[in-house]
């Protein structure tokens, strides 16, 4: 990687994170188990990075074999950390 | 990659943000998982047209499993168990990470046998170790909070010293890794070290202090993703991996207030074992019990009531027939309120969840800032499973353990009823002084039980 791009890369690292606190301080108490496992899910965004990994050639290669445990755990963080939370949150009500 | 796909991950980038915005307002929150949601489903979609999908037939299989396997835990799983739940979810994460991070390692030294430059191999190396801790830690976390392992502090002489040693090494081994990259034993190692330092930095840690280990590796997941979109040099997954990390840091630091410890304490372990002081070099306590039906004629003559739940009342799954007691309350035109302290429960936010399955509404549910100086004119204060949230030992006895933690001041109301198993002791494993002030009475037995009962005078009486 060339000392540009990775300088792009870290700007945008500086600035999620700094947008990440916040707007994650904002969040109220009440919420912060479905919080926690509603990012739990954004994490999975690895199954980008697994998706990538996974893609061309034959299972022939040690390095298909790691995407495709990363695939399959990234996709487990994805879907249940969105359903679970979805869950969660259709419970709280106010009346 | 082409210019189409970075713009989809761009769109993905802020719906993300916008789906954390949306999750703090508590009518808006189910919108913004839904917004998130659409934004993780965009970014697979542009990922998947911008690749060669030869192997799309196990692609697909892979995902099926996967999503299969997160689908079912998220329908079966019972809301006291979300926090062991989300321990090993933030553990597959970080083997996800780990995952990739070696996928490229050896794709780029066997398959297109080509030099990883220096920040590559840095993003690989991170990525590796903070998977690799993310992952032991969380199974370590998991098995902890579902009780297969025991809550208590695993520690030996030179912990600290070996967990030194590991990382030293890991940083010697790492610098070979980079410079003979074909020698596989290098990364091998590394993964290992990486695995056992996760299994060290939290078996010392106890049970009562779980709520910010959670909050520690859901930090740690997010980063992992983070070193892992250095590797690939892909926005997105630096975006989405940086609001996770300091999503997870803010919840570590509001943790560590609510308990009055530095995180460093917490890390360091063993909480909790050194309980011989106290009671002791104390009086006696001599507590007083209160029966079924005076409790219920107590609260039938009350005008304000606020209940402070704890984890206890999860386990005994009492949080229904406390909505119970709260419609003979409210009936009774009884101010009926819920106290929430901040590690009430095993995880940030656990016990409103719990109370929100229960059916009641969130609006009844006060954070302790708010609810703090209602105590003194409150008529009842009942503690359900909760314990060292309303020590009072926090504010006077500067010998003890949890001094200086902030607490409900539950002892300061005309009565406080304490619904408890039996004269045990806290989770920290801390004698209780509240237990024999005098406007403390006990109602022993399981909380689900004597609830019922509780409620049922209740019935008769009206």
């Amino acid at each position: 990687m060339d000392t540009s791009s990775l300088i792009i890369l870290i700007y945008v690292l500086v600035l999620a994170s700094y947008l990440g606190f916040e707007l994650i301080t904002k969040v109220p108490p009440t919420l912060h188990t479905p919080l926690m496992s509603g990012s739990n899910a954004i994490s999975g965004i690895t199954i980008v990075g697994a998706l990538i990994a996974t893609s061309e050639l034959g299972f022939t290669t040690l390095s298909k074999w790691m995407g495709l445990l990363a695939l399959v755990l990234a996709t487990i963080n994805v879907v249940g950390g969105y359903a679970v939370t979805d869950r969660m949150l259709k419970m709280f009500k106010k009346k | 990659m082409s210019n189409l796909v970075q713009i989809a991950y761009l769109i993905s980038s802020i719906l993300f943000i916008i789906g954390i915005k949306f999750l703090g307002k508590t009518k808006d929150a189910r919108k913004g998982n839904v917004i998130s949601a659409v934004g993780m489903l965009l970014a697979i979609a542009a990922t998947l047209v911008n690749l060669d999908l030869a192997t799309f037939p196990e692609m697909l299989a892979a995902m099926l499993l996967g999503g299969a396997i997160g689908l079912y835990y998220a329908k079966k799983v019972e809301m006291t168990q979300i926090p062991e739940m989300v321990a090993l979810f933030n553990g597959f994460g970080g083997m996800a990470s780990l995952g990739v991070a070696l996928s490229d390692h050896f794709l780029k030294t066997q398959v297109q046998a080509v030099e990883i430059d220096t920040v590559n191999s840095v993003s690989i190396i991170a990525s590796v170790l903070i998977g690799g801790v993310t992952f032991t830690g969380s199974v370590v976390a998991w098995l902890k909070l579902n009780g297969k392992m025991s809550g208590q502090p695993i520690t030996f002489k030179g912990q600290h010293a070996l967990n030194l040693l590991l990382l030293l090494s890991f940083v010697v081994i790492a610098v070979f890794t980079h410079l003979y990259q074909a020698d596989h034993v290098y990364i091998t190692l590394l993964v290992g070290i990486s695995l056992l330092v996760g299994i060290l930095i939290v078996i010392p840690i106890g049970g009562a202090d779980m709520p910010v280990v959670i909050s520690l590796l859901n930090s740690y997941s997010g980063m992992a993703a983070c070193a892992t979109g250095f590797i690939l040099n892909n926005n997105v997954l630096i975006v989405a991996g940086s609001l996770v990390g300091a999503s997870g840091i803010i919840l570590t630091q509001i943790m560590c207030k609510a308990m009055n410890r530095s995180l460093m304490n917490v890390l360091l372990g063993g909480f909790g074992q050194t309980t011989a002081a106290g009671p002791q070099d104390g009086p006696q306590i001599v507590i007083k019990e209160v029966g079924v039906e005076e409790a219920a004629m107590l609260f039938d003559s009350a005008s304000s009531v606020i209940v402070v739940p704890g984890y206890g009342m999860a386990v005994a799954q009492a949080q229904h027939v406390i909505r119970e007691l709260m419609e003979q309350c409210e009936k009774r035109n009884i101010d009926f309120r819920f106290a929430i302290h901040p590690v009430a429960g095993r995880m940030p936010g656990h016990m409103n969840v719990l109370l929100a399955e229960a059916n009641i509404s969130y609006d009844k549910l006060i954070e302790m800032e708010a609810i703090n100086d209602d105590f003194q004119n409150t008529d009842i204060v009942f503690v359900v499973g909760a314990n060292d949230v309303v020590n009072p030992a926090a504010r006077t006895n500067p010998a003890s353990p949890i001094y200086g933690m902030p607490i409900l001041n539950a002892d300061k109301a005309r009565t406080v009823i304490v619904s408890k198993r039996s004269m045990g002791k806290g989770y920290a494993g801390i004698e209780n002084e509240l237990f024999g002030y005098p406007n403390c009475l006990m109602l022993f037995g399981d909380a689900k039980q004597t609830i019922t009962k509780v409620v049922g005078e209740m019935k008769e009486m009206s």
